[in-house]
């Protein structure tokens, strides 16, 4: 059994707690003395930086969600001068909703560190070839698994996503053994290598998925088709990005890399913190950043935690897959979607908020339709301009979401209507 | 009612799904309109259902209360022979006015020898003041409706 830094990775309960109190007290003192946010909340709350002296203090700070950090864009929760850093990331999203997260040189080594841990416990060492299929980009997956990728010593193949083709080219020529992508573009990449009749080329003994909710048939498909062990991985922009947590030989869970990201689980309704094993939204404090040193942050994912002994042989606690949300947030083909976003577009384009999102999952990959209603205002009775108009909308819904849906128009008063709210969203997905 | 020279056209949004179109006759024909002509342009996602009826009126009515969309365009319509060439003959007169086509359907009537076209042109007043220039008769909405 490998480990990246073992030290770390497999410490006592004991240690890790002391650890993290002492990180935790210097990080809230770092964010109260440079984010308004924190410094006003906490003054409300009528908690100091001092009250907090361990672990145990942490749910006296208060809780942060996504919407501040959107009203703050881009600054507002930067805790270090411009000058210091080095990179931003951004989540999907609006340019209004977008959320931009910074690192310092430190920030970025600690995420690459992060990620560093999930290959080796992948299996990576520095003689793999380490495939990273993800987007390179404002997404953090493709530069999280590309730091990590350099800090194991593994030769790196930055091939970003897309292009099929040339991805299975690589794979063949130069021996990829590790492949880095979201689980769905991994079964393509699957079918694609058996359509060009290269499966017995194919070098790779192991795979970190994550950016999206995959189910475990489709895990052993995809280990199956690929000859590989495939693993999940799990992160946030808001926190680093991909290596938040990561999944080990064991597979039953992510290990949470909690010396540097406090997980809690709370109440979604009522913020109060559950017991260990409860399900609820999972929160994360970040405890070494420099530059956006997060504190609280709701996820939004729900999830359970476990620190029941696993064979792997790492002490840090697990998060098992989240198993929902408790917002209305979409992850389609690994992209955040919020319905809002689609509201906005259509209220733009002139098209009354009246659409339906459905959602379901054909051959592994996510299929996207927005329904809208048509209307006597924007209905022509020329085909040419109908087109226009339908093409325009696309256009600013791919600009607004970052990927295209099908854009279908239907009759007036036909979306499904539940005791006069209409249903905005089917996920037909079973994952 | 009053006699136009031009044509009630309406244009019914039609959502690509099975049996839709069916659904838009039989709200007409529950309401007891009768369909002198009829066209359809569709897109791969949508159609465009394109009639004339003998009562425009209860048709958008109708319609409208089925929850329908729906929207009138003034097109003009030609009489012309059920002969090799009539048609290209208007067409031609257009063209040298520079009054461009949208588009066109035509219809065979009762009456022997005779087709009706429907047109939607980009200039209506000009294509009329054409037509008349060239002797070329437009029927009015009365003798259309009541075909």
């Amino acid at each position: 059994m490998s480990y990246y830094q073992a030290e770390i990775e497999r410490a006592s309960y004991e240690t890790m707690r002391e650890l993290q109190g002492e990180r935790l007290v210097k990080t809230v003192k770092h964010a109260y003395d440079n984010i308004a946010y924190y410094r006003e909340k906490m003054k409300e709350k009528g908690v100091e930086p001092g009250d907090i002296r361990s672990v145990d203090d942490l749910r006296k700070l208060p809780l942060l969600s996504k919407e501040y950090l959107r009203d703050a864009y881009p600054y507002g929760f930067l805790a270090r001068p411009l000058s210091e850093c080095v990179r931003i990331q951004s989540t999907s999203g609006t340019t209004g909703k977008r959320v931009v997260a910074f690192y310092t040189q430190h920030d970025i080594d600690l995420w690459d560190e992060c990620c560093a841990r999930a290959i080796v416990a992948a299996g990576g060492t520095n003689e793999d070839v380490v495939h990273v299929s993800y987007g390179y980009g404002l997404f953090t997956g493709g530069p999280g698994l590309n730091g990590g990728s350099h800090k194991v010593g593994s030769l790196t193949l930055p091939m970003s996503s897309g292009n099929t083709e040339r991805q299975i080219q690589f794979m063949v020529d130069l021996e990829s053994t590790i492949l880095c992508c979201t689980p769905s573009y991994a079964a393509f990449l699957a079918e694609s290598i058996q359509s060009m009749g290269v499966r017995d080329q194919i070098k790779l003994k192991a795979g970190i998925f994550g950016a999206e909710a995959w189910s475990e048939e489709m895990r052993r498909d995809i280990e199956k088709n690929l000859g590989i062990r495939a693993y999940d991985i799990y992160g946030l922009t808001e926190i680093s990005g991909p290596g938040v947590s990561f999944e080990c030989a064991e597979q039953t869970g992510m290990h949470v890399n909690e010396d540097h990201f406090i997980p809690e689980i709370i109440d979604p309704d009522t913020g109060e913190v559950l017991p260990l094993g409860e399900k609820g939204e999972l929160v994360f404090s970040c405890i070494t950043k420099e530059a956006f040193p997060l504190l609280r942050y709701r996820t939004r994912d729900i999830c359970v935690l476990t620190r029941e002994k696993c064979s792997c042989g790492r002490t840090l606690v697990k998060m098992f897959k989240p198993m929902g949300r408790s917002d209305d947030m979409l992850i389609i083909r690994g992209v955040n979607v919020f319905p809002s976003q689609i509201e906005t577009v259509l209220m733009n384009a002139g098209y009354p908020a009246n659409y339906q999102i459905i959602v379901d999952r054909v051959n592994y990959t996510d299929t996207f339709e927005v329904q809208v209603e048509m209307t006597p205002e924007m209905f022509s009775d020329e085909v040419k301009e109908l087109s226009e108009r339908e093409n325009e909308l696309l256009t600013s819904m791919r600009a607004m979401l970052g990927i295209s849906p099908k854009v279908t128009l239907v009759n007036p008063r036909s979306i499904a209507r539940s005791e006069g709210k209409a249903v905005r969203v089917i996920d037909k997905r079973k994952i | 009612m009053t006699i136009t020279m031009t044509i009630d056209q309406i244009s019914v949004f039609v959502e690509n799904k099975p049996g839709r179109l069916a659904e838009i006759t039989e709200i007409l024909g529950a309401a007891d309109i009768d369909l002198r002509a009829m066209s359809i342009a569709d897109t791969a996602d949508f159609g465009i259902l394109r009639i004339i009826v003998s009562e425009p009126d209860r048709a958008l009515e109708a319609l409208k209360s089925a929850n329908c969309v729906v929207s009138v365009t003034q097109v003009l319509a030609v009489a012309i022979e059920d002969a090799p060439g009539s048609l290209a003959k208007i067409l031609r007169i257009l063209a040298d006015a520079d009054v461009s086509v949208e588009y066109l359907y035509a219809f065979i009537t009762h009456t022997e020898g005779h087709a009706y076209v429907i047109l939607r042109v980009e200039d209506t007043g000009r294509a009329t003041e054409v037509f008349a220039e060239h002797g070329v008769k437009t029927a009015d909405s009365h003798e259309i409706y009541d075909l």
